[in-house]
């Protein structure tokens, strides 16, 4: 289960790169791509093997005021990039 | 319509390098074209590199350094370390031939990304049979082992036929021992060598069952852990025709070796005049060339594909295809059950249960002769 004190790292089968032409953050692998949506893109890029899932939930609620309470995105979409392999977490 | 230009389509975000068509194997499945021309036609270094600083800029962010044998390119390194630069996700395509543990190390320093290597069998006698050349298996194998001791995501290819195809569990087994992460077990595409030899290659529908039963039943007990396997069977077996390239001049630009550029690999078969990137940028190429243009969009489309309700999900299927099979590259896929010639593809089916013709062996010959072909027996 996902808890707070998590530290998420990007599977190193993926590269997670800004793409200008496309506007978008994309995570690359062999021979293939996945474009991110804007919100996954902003989950994605704070996922540096240091902050924890709390860092990223305080950064993107400070980051965006507006958009109310974002804990809950934020679990649901670490939940499905675990499930899809894209993170990992260290025991 | 056609040669106006067409500032709406998107970035070629694939961009396949064939650095050069010389092969020390001599796979009868291969999907080169039987005319390999003449390496002094060959791309040098500055003019590859200038093409993927042109085509990265226009947005492509996947390269495949394929061939032939890419590692014949003693540039490969340069080329590699430009391009990791730019930013492209690299990735070697070689038939391990060529490689050694000093080179796989050399190309990680200069960035390479992933590795893909081809396998013609689970052990060395049917390999190296496939493969035409002596020990290829046992090269294949330890360099396998060190391209993921070095740390790199590994994808194996077999490419399977009527040959290998009764081997399908021992490939599995082979590419859990050896660690791969991506697995391609793909059935033969006739286009080229491949397309001479189709007889000799195409498994009959009942292999393709068989086979396909073994595949679910080693992923039901994988549990989520070892190799991801993609099964891809040939189209011939299909109903509806493949969306070929997602489309022509959609996603895909290939450059020959020659700097010829192509909307996929084989499409230099077609009787079309394909632009070079020895005269012509790549944007240019991509936007505005007559052959780009040729087959976007549906106004091209002859019936049943211009009134078919399924034309934006095949988009009438493969055009070299068509005119292999029709002689006319404008028809319908004859995959396609609602194509006027689709017996041609069940005659296929029936032909291959007892070929009459020799089976070819892919050689670097110019100027590919009928006469000249080595014939050989598996």
């Amino acid at each position: 289960m996902i808890n707070p004190s998590l530290q998420p790292k990007v599977n190193p089968m993926f590269r997670l790169q800004w793409e200008q032409v496309q506007e978008c953050y994309v995570l690359l692998y062999p021979e293939g791509m996945v474009k991110l949506n804007g919100s996954a893109g902003e989950i994605m890029q704070l996922i540096d093997g240091n902050n924890k899932v709390v860092d990223i939930i305080n950064t993107l609620n400070h980051k965006f005021p507006d958009a109310g309470d974002l804990t809950e995105d934020i679990y649901e979409f670490l939940s499905a990039a675990g499930e899809k392999k894209w993170l990992y977490y260290e025991q | 319509m056609n040669n106006e230009t067409q500032t709406n389509v998107g970035p070629p975000l694939w961009l396949l390098a064939e650095l050069t068509y010389d092969c020390p194997l001599h796979c009868p499945y291969c999907s080169n074209p039987t005319d390999l021309g003449d390496t002094k036609d060959e791309l040098n270094t500055q003019q590859w590199l200038d093409v993927f600083t042109q085509a990265r800029a226009m947005g492509a962010v996947q390269l495949g350094f394929s061939g032939g044998e890419p590692l014949l390119r003693k540039d490969l390194e340069q080329m590699v370390k430009h391009s990791r630069e730019l930013g492209f996700y690299t990735n070697l395509i070689t038939s391990g031939i060529g490689l050694t543990e000093k080179r796989i190390a050399k190309l990680k320093v200069a960035g390479l990304d992933h590795i893909q290597i081809s396998f013609q069998g689970a052990d060395p006698e049917m390999n190296d049979i496939i493969a035409g050349r002596g020990n290829a298996f046992e090269q294949k194998f330890k360099m396998a082992q060190s391209v993921k001791e070095q740390g790199y995501p590994m994808v194996l290819n077999f490419v399977i036929s009527k040959q290998n195809i009764s081997q399908v569990e021992d490939i599995m087994r082979l590419s859990c021992l050896l660690k791969a992460d991506y697995v391609e077990l793909a059935t033969a595409q006739y286009y080229g060598w491949a397309f001479a030899n189709r007889d000799h290659l195409l498994p009959s529908q009942k292999q393709m069952v068989d086979a396909e039963k073994i595949v679910n039943e080693f992923r039901d007990k994988q549990h989520g852990k070892g190799p991801k396997f993609f099964f891809i069977t040939p189209d011939y077996f299909e109903d509806r025709p493949k969306a070929c390239m997602n489309g022509w001049g959609s996603t895909f630009l290939t450059i020959a070796p020659d700097g010829s550029a192509l909307p996929c690999h084989s499409a230099k078969m077609l009787p079309l005049e394909f632009p070079n990137v020895k005269n012509k940028s790549i944007s240019h190429i991509w936007q505005q060339d007559f052959a780009f243009n040729r087959f976007r969009g549906d106004s091209w489309m002859p019936e049943p594909c211009q009134s078919c309700d399924e034309k934006e999900k095949d988009f009438g299927g493969c055009r070299c295809q068509a005119f292999m099979m029709t002689g006319n590259m404008d028809a319908t896929d004859p995959v396609c059950s609602k194509s006027p010639d689709h017996q041609l593809v069940q005659e296929a089916i029936e032909l291959a249960k007892n070929p009459k013709q020799p089976l070819f062996e892919r050689v670097n010959q110019r100027n590919f002769k009928g006469e000249d072909i080595v014939r050989i027996k598996l």
